[in-house]
């Protein structure tokens, strides 16, 4: 049995903001059942009560002395921006015509 | 071919430093060759002329002027296309980050500066470091110089080429699940992955950011030692960095060269060594058990029995952390912006960016971290791969109680033919088989060449404890001593 479908495949882009394309998805959804079929053996380990690992290395709240160190100027920062205004970020508009209106 | 070419870093540097020759002459040399032979190699995707010669002139003006000169001064290295470089070209081999230039240099690149080397520029990999062969690179392939019809292995393809090709004397890679050994053994070169921490992420465009370890690319066991001190040790700029001082990798390279490694417990990992690797691999890789046996090591065969789960964990946590982080890419502060025509949403705009910008590995990838983060999957595939990685931890942890170091093949396989495995994703995921359990704990682990099977590189990895990096130099340095090192055929 398949692990995933076509369709979840599709929803699964457009979570991801891919837009990708019908023949895409063709390759994409039995691609992605296999690899997922293959994954999924780490089911077979009896791990109840093991804790996870999230990282390998046990650091928590590290701290720096605050103290003030060159940065970026706002024209570095801007600098490989695909558009920009006013030394700010210029993006396509967030709100739709009814709502902004 | 010029004899500077074929030189190890280390004498590089001491030339240099004695002024028996420049800077600017052992620079201009490595530019020759790469003019001559990288358009059948296509390890560089952007060589920094200028840039090169200019700190190179730096170096020999230093020299003459008596100043003190790096322990690296004026030894060329290629960069993994991975790590920022202000005002140099990075683009992590993706169209989405096509014509990038840094307005910062990652902190390995700045503590190279310092160090005195010259960056040649930067090389090819995988997309997003995604992949074994570097036929994932946006830009085209790199080709093996053992054999221009193979993989260079992958992601860090470009910088192993570099190095077999004498390209380059040193390399810097990056090594989330193999990326910088598998090549490394592929090629005959040398790759050692640090201690996760060891060095710095600051910089390193984020792939999965509780495995990405940067490391050194070389091809003596030495050289790479010497890179290592070089780039390794605390950062500030990078939370996960450990803040010890780098073990003694140097003075161990050193120490293992003589040839004595009486009184050093090494670990065969039973798990490593059944059928799944090729015979030409075993019968390299249990020569060199029989050299080290001889330098005095003790050798015994060690089980980590959850090792076989690697790989499946590793390709849910890895994937999980891409999603998160490739969620960056988003058309608005650097990169690629497509579909902007002044009607199109944000979110539209992003989808299509995207896209165009990604390869499908990396989309492949996004998409399974997204599925196995997603509420009703996570328990059973992130969550279950998270108990996995402990699991694997306490293998490693029982195995260094017996032994002081863990060996095996680096890779089931030598080079394969290009196109072999890239329309089966899942096949391509295999040549990290032995690689990724050393990601998933943290620990050091280095490819050293141990022969050739079918005239093609055999590597074999040393795996140590966490911040015994030193370890793993010495047993490595030791079984060069034995084996030597391994010339490709003339390009």
């Amino acid at each position: 049995m398949a692990a995933i479908s076509r369709e979840e495949v599709a929803h699964l882009a457009r979570l991801s903001r891919l837009a990708v394309t019908e023949e895409e998805l063709d390759t994409f959804a039995g691609q992605l059942d296999v690899i997922l079929q293959a994954v999924a053996q780490v089911g077979e380990v009896a791990a109840a009560d093991i804790p996870p690992t999230s990282h390998s290395v046990p650091l928590t709240n590290i701290f720096r002395e605050d103290v003030v160190t060159p940065c970026l100027t706002p024209e570095e920062a801007l600098s490989g921006a695909p558009d920009a205004e006013d030394q700010r970020f210029r993006v396509p508009r967030i709100l739709t015509e009814d709502v902004a209106s | 071919m010029s004899d500077l070419i074929k030189m190890t870093a280390t004498e590089i540097a001491a030339l240099v430093a004695g002024g028996e020759t420049s800077a600017v002459e052992v620079t201009q040399a490595h530019l020759d060759r790469i003019a001559a032979v990288d358009d059948r190699v296509h390890a560089f995707l952007h060589v920094d002329t200028e840039g090169a010669l200019a700190a190179a002139r730096a170096v020999d003006e230093r020299r003459a002027a008596g100043e003190e000169l790096g322990p690296l001064a004026g030894v060329p290295v290629a960069v993994k296309d991975v790590l920022a470089t202000r005002g140099v070209p990075t683009t992590v081999g993706s169209k989405i980050l096509e014509g990038w230039r840094p307005p910062y240099d990652a902190t390995i690149v700045q503590r190279l500066r310092e160090a005195g080397t010259v960056m040649l520029g930067k090389t090819n990999m995988d997309e997003f470091a995604m992949g074994s062969s570097t036929e994932y690179s946006a830009y085209g392939p790199t080709h093996n110089p053992w054999d221009l019809s193979r993989i260079p292995g992958g992601s860090g393809g470009g910088s192993a080429a570099a190095l077999a090709a004498y390209e380059a004397p040193l390399a810097i890679g990056s090594d989330t699940g193999g990326s910088i050994r598998q090549p490394g053994a592929v090629t005959g070169t040398v790759g050692a992955k640090p201690t996760y921490g060891g060095t710095s992420r600051y910089g390193l465009v984020a792939f999965s950011s509780s495995l990405d370890t940067p490391g050194p690319c070389a091809r003596t066991v030495l050289d790479a030692a010497v890179l290592h001190q070089v780039i390794g040790g605390h950062d500030p700029r990078d939370s996960t960095s450990i803040p010890q001082p780098v073990p003694d990798v140097v003075a161990a390279a050193k120490l293992g060269a003589i040839g004595d490694l009486t009184g050093v417990r090494l670990g065969i990992v039973t798990e490593f060594v059944g059928e799944g690797a090729e015979p030409g691999v075993m019968a390299a890789f249990r020569e060199s058990v029989d050299a080290l046996t001889k330098m005095g090591a003790e050798v015994v065969e060690v089980s980590c029995p959850t090792f076989a789960y690697a790989l499946p964990a590793y390709y849910l946590i890895a994937p999980s952390e891409c999603s998160s982080n490739l969620a960056r890419f988003d058309g608005v502060r650097f990169g690629l912006r497509v579909g902007d025509d002044g009607n199109r949403s944000l979110e539209e705009v992003m989808s299509l960016t995207r896209e165009a910008g990604f390869g499908p590995e990396v989309k492949r990838r996004i998409m399974i971290g997204t599925y196995a983060l997603s509420s009703g999957y996570y328990d059973a595939y992130y969550g279950q791969a998270q108990k996995v990685r402990t699991l694997i931890t306490r293998d490693f942890n029982a195995a260094f109680e017996r032994v002081d170091a863990l060996i095996s093949p680096t890779t089931p396989s030598v080079a394969f033919p290009m196109g072999a495995r890239t329309a089966d994703p899942y096949q391509m995921y295999l040549a990290d088989l032995y690689t990724i359990p050393t990601n998933l704990y943290g620990g050091p682990g280095i490819s050293v060449p141990c022969g050739l099977s079918e005239g093609l590189p055999v590597g074999l990895q040393v795996m140590a404890p966490t911040m015994a990096d030193d370890r793993m130099y010495r047993v490595a340095a030791a079984l060069e001593s034995a084996v030597g090192t391994f010339t490709p055929p003339a390009l």
